[in-house]
């Protein structure tokens, strides 16, 4: 059995009166790549922020290689700095990139494995460099955010998850800030990381990709989990219902996905 | 009139100590106030009450009350509570806190409109407390607020003014001084307004070099 990265067990969150989260729970093994699937509204996103504690959940628990997220031993709520190793676990991918605009693009990479996790410099910029090379924007280290396109700006969110070196990355819609033309670059790059093993949650609204690139679907409605399988089973035959209305209005949209 | 600049001129020696030291306190006050203002900052945006209403009393305080009195309190009124400053220490002091006021509330204006997800992906990355402030939240406030701050500068190079009354020897007690021992008032008073006028104007031009590379980090 592969292990577990990721152990979510029973995650709720209410935003005032309104239930986010219920009672979510499910699992990651190592090199899997899950796409988080759902109606606006359905809790995804609040779904990854919890896994990181960016959201505190109301009730549940979040394990990362076994050790409890953001509850001490003793049952104490973790600080911001007690969290701080384990986010560091955990890349984030953010839909409105949320670069640091005040950094360049090599800068931006260089940062939290710099000042974080206090690693050498020499060898957090040879990685950073490799690492944008990798994503393509070799040539752009010396720019800052503001003079670059959204999926440029979203391959370096990438380079800057992967810095860390994470046990693996949220990605919170990547796409859905992109203009349609840049979409595709941003996806590739994903896809890429995926066949290399990367550990990866994806929220998306991106139908072919997850189908092409998940090894699992979770699909979310109303905060529940309603249902999980391969994506050839979830996009084929869905068991429930509302994944069955959720799919139709895709398959109903004008234009398909590129 | 010609004979009165002259005069002014061979004074010279006097107006360019006052110009100098105006220059070397503003300066002082200027980063000291800007500093403080950034550790105040955070407390008047905190979610907990008795930090948010210390420091808001505290800007508020400032804000409400005239500089001159301020220096007098400090120059006049402390040593009667056993605390004795010379006419340097009480100038310093006065701008230091009048203008840490002044500069948390323009940090924390800017701080207002900026976008929260850069801050947010700040403590996704696992940066916490003054390490995130410092390296993810406040750069980018300077960097948007830098005309008003530059303009709170010039703010202060005015105020330092009236450090005259506390026998500071900075440029408006040098113009003053020029003028009562000659009797050269129009003479020696505008000269000291042009020499405020040139420190403004590098101010000014400090700001346009940090508008430059505000720019390209926007």
């Amino acid at each position: 059995m592969a292990a577990k990265i990721l152990n979510v067990v029973g995650v709720s969150k209410t935003f005032g009166a309104a239930t986010v989260l219920s009672e979510v729970s499910f699992q990651v093994d190592r090199g899997e790549t899950v796409c988080v699937l759902g109606p606006s509204g359905s809790g995804k996103s609040t779904l990854l922020r919890c896994i990181n504690w960016l959201e505190r959940p109301d009730a549940g628990d979040v394990y990362l290689n076994g050790a409890r997220v953001g509850v001490m031993n003793d049952g104490r709520l973790m600080l911001d700095r007690e969290l701080s190793k384990a986010r560091t676990r955990m890349g984030m991918v953010f839909q409105h990139f949320a670069l640091w605009p005040h950094l360049t693009v090599l800068q931006n990479v260089m940062e939290a494995p710099l000042h974080v996790q206090k690693r050498p410099h020499a060898e957090v910029r040879d990685e950073a460099l490799a690492l944008l090379a990798k994503v393509g924007l070799a040539d752009k280290r010396g720019a800052f955010p503001a003079k670059l396109s959204g999926g440029q700006k979203q391959r370096v969110g990438i380079a800057r998850a992967l810095a860390m070196r994470p046990d693996l990355i949220l990605f919170d819609e990547p796409t859905s800030a992109l203009d349609p033309e840049l979409v595709g670059e941003v996806l590739l790059v994903m896809r890429d990381l995926a066949r290399e093993g990367m550990t990866m949650i994806v929220v998306t609204h991106e139908m072919a990709f997850a189908r092409e690139v998940a090894s699992r679907i979770l699909f979310l409605d109303r905060g529940k989990v309603v249902e999980t399988g391969s994506p050839e089973a979830f996009f084929t035959n869905p068991t429930s219902e509302r994944a069955r209305q959720f799919l139709q209005r895709y398959a109903d949209r004008p234009i398909a996905n590129p | 009139m010609i004979r009165d600049f002259g005069v002014v001129w061979s004074e010279r020696g006097l107006l360019l100590e006052g110009l100098e030291n105006t220059a070397i306190i503003a300066v002082v006050s200027a980063v000291l106030a800007l500093a403080f203002g950034a550790v105040l900052t955070p407390a008047l945006r905190s979610r907990h009450r008795l930090p948010l209403w210390l420091a808001r009393t505290f800007v508020d305080g400032m804000r409400c009350m005239p500089f001159l009195l301020l220096v007098y309190v400090i120059y006049y009124g402390l040593p009667s509570l056993g605390l004795r400053l010379d006419n340097w220490g009480s100038g310093l002091a006065a701008l230091v806190l009048y203008n840490t006021a002044y500069m948390a509330e323009i940090l924390r204006g800017a701080w207002e409109a900026q976008a929260p997800e850069p801050a947010e992906a700040g403590v996704a990355f696992g940066f916490h407390g003054l390490g995130l402030f410092r390296r993810i939240v406040l750069p980018p406030l300077v960097l948007a607020a830098g005309p008003v701050i530059g303009n709170q500068m010039i703010q202060i190079i005015k105020d330092s003014a009236f450090l005259t009354t506390i026998a500071l020897s900075e440029l408006t007690h040098a113009a003053s001084s020029i003028q009562s021992r000659h009797y050269v008032p129009f003479a020696a008073f505008i000269t000291a307004v042009f020499l405020y006028w040139g420190l403004c104007l590098l101010v000014e031009a400090g700001v346009s070099a940090l508008g430059r590379v505000a720019e390209v980090r926007r």
